[in-house]
């Protein structure tokens, strides 16, 4: 059981709170520094997938987790980042710089998605980023003389000042890099003020604006921000798969990066990585378990689809602080260990108000 | 001529949108709580009837209102399992649990052997037949989604017009802790709301089955029915409907005038300008809070 | 304008579809003052707030600040530039960010105080950290005079309705006010709790400087803290002047209790009890 005393003001806002934190986020660091040694290629080319989900989980987190704002067609900037950084890598621009456009034209794209958020909310603000979704996946697939269309578009490899990054291992630690600096910028966001003004948005639109945070202001920059980090993400995992087509991009997209965050624990960081080591993972469980279900579950088409829903209706309904909130809780017995309540992370029973008066 | 031709079709098509947009709305409206399980609750009441008709061999008089009774049923079952327990979170938890019910329904649906992964054709006995008024050719199918809607809207709004249960039903949506203590059985309620919108949804997959034929992805029909519901404002009942129409219009229209690939993209364009120009819909209303 | 006074209300009116909430209100808060609004429900005081912190727009009638560069109109500012002119305000129904800790609450109300931009948050930079350790010590000092040190961590979810209202207090006084609207302040608290409530007001009066505007139903906080009061009913001003001159006001006891007509009838000598 540990117990801070805080002396210091920088104690409660440096990063690691204390000597815990920093044991153990270093080992996590040795340990995906030493990953291509230490694992074999399949795991560590799902481990990449796992960082490139996590930056566009962290964009996805900071607008809907902190800012409580509905995307329901992040897919879309994803395709946006990924399409500009195919075509400009195959048009020679190097790499950095494309990633840069990449970012900034989906952070673009996202002020321009964000603008009915200054207008409406809830789920009216859900419905037009849909429509967005479903616009950007047709646009992509109907301008074909530059995105090659519903025929796809092949990828070449990331170079780095003339050394070309085509091993698993040299990008593996390319998406490293990307994700840690990605991780460290939004953890700095919400531990100052602009970080909090996102969540006043999300708590108190009223309140907030009493307090001085500009709406219109602070919604379009979480729109920019999550849509350029969704954008980079984009660019990354254009690299990674080498051949893009529209259909990657779709609603089924979109839901499968809002599974990741509600999954992995809204409102929190560390939901990000989690929900996308579940959303690359339950794939492989999926099949793993294949061979031990009977011949006519294991092998119908459906059983992915019909597993996902239902570890989604278990989360919702069983975890609402989703995988975070579990380790949370695991971790907590732990510390407590034997005076581990059963009660202790009980939300306050909240009767619905309507969403309409908020 | 052959706008009315358009028209009426894009009519029947916005029946349809505005079916599963009347059950969206239904829900929303009792719970406050926005449903992306419609589309898949319709597939499955049209694979239901498919079931009826096929595998218990009942005559279609028999086969649809069993279909429709048994969708209702399984909605009311389906709220008092899965959506009771997390009323009271926020929207955003409700929205994806509805999304992993929908998952869920196609994945279990796909998996049934043989017939998951087929397309198949509802036997109804108007299939094919058209009528023809001078130039103009209306086939059945459309006839039957015309009117069927028709039929069903007026009961709807008779019901909520005229009977305590409408509102019941808004009072347990604005503030559920306020209906309890008035004596509302607001649990009750949910399950009877969830039951009707699934009913309606059955109505919907048994109305479209003639047309699209019956298959696991029939679902995705329901995300078109979402514009229908901004378009005609999330609140209203008779909004639904009208947003239906004006959306299966202008794919009708979309489709025939402009190039390829405006067809689909033509709803979610409406509904960005309807955010715009009016964000609450054409009948939704405009609440704020009072602080 | 006259030095002294800090806000002026002039013909002040609202109109929302067919209600007059507000009607023809006219006052002036002076500097340094504690200025009271009373009245029964329905009376359009939090109207009045309303349309000071620009939540509404006045179908007539101004308001004036005395503001950091002199004048203004306080009517054609946008809402959320009302804090930074100086002017803070709590809510009837609390209006705190639920999922966020009371220091997090605290600190958003430092926002107008903000020296970093974002670039220099994303990275945290020196100045940063140490905007945010200003920040932190400024937020300390209201935690103090508020006695908050026990709830700093605690989620406000959580949190009982009396502590909430307090922290609904130190919010706005981290935003280092000029003007403090405070709506209802005791209103569900118990005897104790307003007690204290009456020592803070005269607090943020006496040692803050602050000029305090505020609406409150329980007379004799009114008295206890109020310089002047201003009673109005039904939209339209009624009295003002002192607490004393209002409370004796013959209009101002008929809008509370009635005429004499409606309450002769409960008077003792006219119940004959028959034996």
């Amino acid at each position: 059981m540990r117990f801070l005393f805080k002396t210091d003001y920088n104690q409660d806002i440096r990063l690691a709170k204390h000597g815990g934190h920093t044991f153990w986020y270093s080992l996590l660091g040795l340990f995906l520094v030493v990953a291509p040694w230490a694992l074999p290629e399949y795991w560590l080319a799902q481990l990449t997938f796992v960082l490139i989900y996590a930056v566009v989980g962290l964009g996805l987190m900071l607008l809907a987790g902190f800012t409580g704002l509905f995307s329901l067609g992040h897919a879309a900037f994803l395709g946006v980042g990924a399409y500009t950084q195919a075509i400009m890598v195959n048009a020679g621009i190097p790499f950095p710089l494309a990633l840069a456009c990449a970012g900034l034209l989906s952070a673009a794209v996202g002020m321009v998605v964000g603008l009915p958020a200054l207008r409406v909310k809830g789920i009216y603000l859900g419905m037009a980023t849909l429509a967005f979704g479903f616009i950007v996946e047709e646009v992509i697939a109907r301008w074909e003389h530059v995105t090659g269309g519903n025929a796809g578009l092949m990828v070449q490899y990331p170079t780095l000042f003339g050394w070309a990054l085509d091993s698993t291992d040299e990008f593996y630690f390319l998406c490293l890099v990307v994700t840690v600096l990605a991780t460290l910028g939004i953890v700095n966001l919400m531990r100052s003020s602009t970080g909090r003004a996102f969540v006043a948005i999300r708590d108190s639109e009223i309140s907030a604006q009493s307090m001085g945070i500009q709406l219109a202001r602070y919604k379009t920059l979480s729109f920019a921000l999550s849509a350029a980090l969704a954008g980079i993400g984009g660019a990354l995992y254009a690299h990674k798969i080498q051949f893009l087509s529209p259909e990657q991009f779709s609603i089924i997209q979109s839901i499968d990066l809002l599974l990741m965050v509600v999954i992995g624990g809204l409102g929190s960081i560390h939901g990000a990585f989690l929900g996308a080591i579940f959303l690359i993972v339950m794939p492989q469980l999926i099949s793993l378990g294949k061979d031990f279900l009977p011949e006519a579950i294991g092998q119908a088409a459906g059983l992915q689809g019909a597993v996902y829903g239902i570890v989604l209706i278990a989360f919702v309904l069983f975890e609402p602080m989703g995988l975070y909130g579990r380790w949370l809780k695991v971790r907590t017995w732990f510390q407590l260990f034997p005076f581990y309540r059963k009660g202790l992370f009980k939300r306050q029973k909240t009767f619905q108000k309507s969403d309409r008066l908020k | 001529m052959q706008l009315l031709q358009l028209l009426i079709s894009g009519v029947a098509q916005g029946c349809i949108y505005g079916l599963i947009a009347l059950g969206f709305v239904l829900i929303y409206k009792a719970t406050e709580t926005v449903s992306f399980a419609q589309g898949d609750l319709m597939m499955v009441g049209a694979f239901g009837g498919l079931a009826a008709m096929t595998m218990l061999g009942f005559p279609f008089w028999l086969a649809v209102p069993a279909a429709i009774v048994g969708m209702g049923l399984f909605g009311a079952v389906l709220e008092r399992v899965v959506i009771r327990p997390i009323l009271g979170q926020p929207a955003f938890s409700i929205v994806m649990l509805t999304i992993g019910v929908g998952y869920t329904l196609r994945g279990l649906i796909t998996m049934l052997p043989n017939i998951g992964t087929d397309t198949h054709t509802l036997p109804v006995p108007y299939a094919d037949q058209v009528l023809r008024l001078g130039q103009l050719v209306v086939s059945a199918e459309q006839i039957v989604v015309i009117g069927s809607t028709a039929v069903l809207c007026a009961g709807l709004f008779a019901m909520f017009r005229y009977s305590k249960l409408g509102i019941a039903m808004q009072a347990s949506s604005q503030n559920q802790l306020a209906a309890y203590y008035m004596g509302i059985p607001v649990k009750r309620l949910n399950g009877l709301v969830w039951g009707l919108a699934a009913a309606v949804a059955a109505v919907a997959g048994l109305l479209l089955a003639p047309i699209t034929f019956v298959h696991a992805n029939m679902g995705f029909i329901g995300l078109k029915a979402f514009p229908a519901a901004v378009v005609g404002g999330f609140g209203s009942l008779p909004g639904a409907i009208v947003g239906g129409l004006i959306i299966g219009i202008v794919e009708a229209f979309s489709g025939f005038y402009l190039p390829e690939g405006f067809k689909d993209v033509a709803p979610y364009i409406v509904v960005l300008l309807m955010l715009v120009l009016k964000p609450n819909g054409l009948f939704g209303e405009k609440l704020r809070k009072k602080v | 304008m006259n030095q002294d006074v800090l806000l002026s209300a002039r013909n002040l009116s609202v109109r929302f579809g067919g209600v007059l909430a507000v009607n023809n209100v006219s006052f002036d808060v002076k500097r340094g003052e504690v200025f009271t609004l009373i009245g029964p429900n329905g009376a359009g005081k939090t109207t009045v707030f309303n349309l000071i912190s620009r939540i509404y727009t006045p179908t007539t009638g101004t308001i004036d600040y005395a503001g950091p560069g002199g004048m203004l109109r306080l009517t054609d500012q946008a809402p959320h530039q009302i804090a930074k002119l100086g002017i803070a305000r709590t809510f009837q129904n609390i209006e705190l960010f639920e999922h966020a800790t009371v220091l997090q609450n605290l600190l958003i109300g430092r926002h107008t105080h903000r020296r970093t931009g974002l670039w220099s948050e994303i990275f945290f930079t020196r100045q940063t950290r140490a905007a945010e350790i200003e920040a932190r010590e400024k937020v300390e000092q209201v935690i103090e005079l508020l006695d908050l040190q026990h709830h700093r961590e605690s989620m406000v979810a959580g949190l009982p309705y009396g502590v909430r209202k307090v922290v609904e207090l130190a919010r706005a006084l981290c935003t280092e006010p000029k003007l403090l609207l405070l709506d209802e302040p005791s209103s569900g608290l118990n005897v104790e709790e307003t007690e204290d409530m009456a020592f803070w007001i005269t607090d943020i009066k006496e040692e803050l400087g602050i000029t305090v505007l505020m609406v409150e139903h329980d007379m004799s906080l009114v008295s206890k803290v109020s310089d002047r009061v201003l009673a109005m009913s039904m939209g339209t001003e009624l009295a003002s002047g002192t607490p004393a001159q209002v409370q004796s006001d013959p209009g101002v006891i008929e809008a509370y209790l009635g005429s004499m007509d409606d309450v002769s009838s409960l008077r003792r000598e006219n119940h004959k009890v028959s034996a």
